[in-house]
């Protein structure tokens, strides 16, 4: 992928919940690359490190932070450690997110996978923004823009693919992400959610090896052919956090190869 | 705003003085590629036209007015830029071929279209719309993206492809293409529009050509303007229903058009990215 965008985020800070693998990790990759000091969130501390080393070892400048996103004390303690260690916060990806492993059927569906997903999907991503949008109103911004969020949506959140959960865990994340553009729009803050289809990644890998039929229906539901690479998804997160977006907030940017054009 | 335009020195040198044209390279990517923008004597296409041939595309600017279509070309030559003007009224299927046929024969190729023509149609409510007006916006923004598309796309399938895509076409819809608030043309036009994109996505997909679309709200261009002297009252309304809390600058479209025409969007199908401030989020 070529970019001459080098040094577009320098002086700047990303938070991306998520981190330790697949989209989020390409994503805090990709910050670092273009120059932003980057938090790289998750819960497990071996992966996150070793993609705090893999920034590093290309020039960047990353930290690993453990915390779940579903605690609000745990949120918070982030996005104050973030505030610690690197003086701001202008970037938030919040892309920590899970399936829910449970049955298809929704009338079979176990309680406690609903309220875990709910819980990580979407209270998840109204906690980080809660403490992020705290932090980007309070500072001094760098350029023309307070602060910028990328919600991790999905296609789910457009039509129904997978579960329940999953399902009325991504459509929730486009509405709380409309509602907190409209609310903060003037203060300078744009807020965006992105809805990929099937991307390269842990997660998908772990769906592909339940399915026989995975790589003929992955390429029957992507009119483009194949599933995406992480680094395409990452693309257009920081697309909408750069300021070739600066008119871009409230929306949810549609990353499916054409699957929701069908 | 564009961050590398905005570096731009203020004062322009003369042609013939310029060492370096100017280049904004966002997209190295885009660099020798022949782009087609319909409509782009003025506003949101002028922004593209001109944004492309910054980024170093070969433009065909296109539009019905001879004066001002050359003088955005003169714009981009000045910088140092490569275009040509073609007029030609996209509503007419063979005017538009005519129009693919003169960039091909001018520049030998086309890799990216934009197609941006388009009219508001402003008049009375439904019941009392004029059936002519009806019929010349519907023919201007509908009937005119699929002419353009349909010879646009032959052009990009005959042709021997470079790299690795075939090539990129975003059409200019609008917000009136979600929501209802415009003209009945209007709406229904650009409702249309995003219908075809994806329609379009779908079909060259897997054939290396990607086709979306930008849902503009209200931009700073001679379309507000007219907006303004039909409607006084109209534009203090509009003002206030985009969150952000101001009108869209031409090459803030620019900016979302580049994205979508450089190898940056590669899984992006058959989308409409609303570019509106807001505004449909509520």
């Amino acid at each position: 992928m070529t970019t001459q965008q080098a040094g577009r985020f320098d002086g700047r800070v990303a938070l991306v919940t998520g981190a330790t693998a697949g989209i989020g990790e390409y994503a805090a990759i990709a910050y670092a690359r273009d120059g932003a000091r980057v938090v790289v969130n998750g819960n497990n501390a071996e992966r996150g490190n070793a993609v705090v080393d893999k920034i590093r070892s290309q020039g960047g400048e990353a930290m690993f932070y453990k915390a779940d996103v579903s605690s609000a004390a745990e949120v918070e303690a982030m996005v104050d450690a973030t505030v610690e260690a690197y003086g701001r916060l202008d970037f938030g990806f919040n892309n920590a997110g899970i399936i829910g492993e449970g049955t298809d059927l929704l009338h079979e569906y176990p309680d406690d996978v609903w309220q875990r997903v709910i819980d990580v999907n979407v209270k998840g991503v109204w906690l980080c923004m809660k403490y992020q949008l705290t932090q980007m109103l309070d500072q001094e911004p760098i350029g023309p823009s307070q602060g910028a969020i990328v919600n991790m949506s999905s296609i789910a959140g457009l039509v129904a693919t997978a579960s329940a959960a999953y399902d009325a865990s991504k459509h929730a994340v486009i509405g709380l992400t409309k509602s907190a553009a409209l609310i903060y729009a003037d203060q300078g803050i744009r807020i965006n959610a992105i809805c990929p289809a099937g991307v390269k990644t842990p997660m998908l890998e772990r769906a592909a090896a339940k399915n026989p039929n995975f790589e003929e229906d992955s390429k029957a539901l992507h009119p483009v052919g194949r599933v995406a690479n992480p680094e395409e998804v990452a693309d257009a997160v920081l697309w909408l956090c750069s300021d070739l977006a600066a008119f871009v907030t409230g929306s949810n940017l549609v990353i499916d190869g054409g699957w929701t054009a069908q | 705003m564009n961050w590398a335009l905005a570096r731009a020195p203020a004062g322009r040198l003369p042609a013939q003085l310029q060492l370096f044209p100017m280049r904004t390279n966002t997209y190295p990517e885009l660099e020798g590629k022949v782009a087609l923008i319909t409509g782009s004597t003025t506003g949101i296409g002028k922004a593209v036209a001109v944004g492309l041939a910054a980024e170093g595309c070969k433009v065909v600017v296109n539009g019905r007015n001879v004066k001002n279509g050359n003088a955005v070309v003169d714009e981009i030559r000045a910088d140092g830029g490569e275009a040509n003007f073609v007029a030609a009224d996209v509503s007419d299927s063979s005017q538009v071929k005519g129009l693919v046929q003169a960039a091909v024969d001018e520049y030998g190729r086309l890799d990216l279209a934009c197609n941006n023509a388009g009219h508001e149609g402003m008049g009375p409510v439904t019941h009392t719309y004029p059936e002519d007006l009806w019929d010349a916006t519907m023919a201007l923004n509908l009937s005119g993206a699929f002419y353009a598309m349909k010879y646009e796309l032959a052009q990009m399938m005959r042709q021997p492809q470079i790299g690795p895509n075939r090539g990129a076409i975003v059409n200019v819809a609008s917000i009136a293409g979600m929501v209802g608030g415009a003209s009945p043309p209007y709406n229904a036009s650009k409702h249309g529009m995003i219908g075809l994109t994806k329609r379009a996505g779908i079909e060259y997909a897997d054939k290396g050509i990607r086709v979306n679309a930008i849902n503009p709200a209200v931009t700073k261009t001679p379309m507000l303007d007219r907006f303004m002297q039909d409607d006084p009252e109209l534009v203090p309304e509009w003002a206030e229903m985009h969150p952000i809390g101001r009108f869209a600058e031409p090459s803030e479209m620019f900016d979302a058009v580049a994205w979508l025409l450089s190898d940056h969007s590669s899984f992006v199908v058959g989308v409409a990215v609303p570019v509106d401030g807001g505004w449909t989020a509520h």
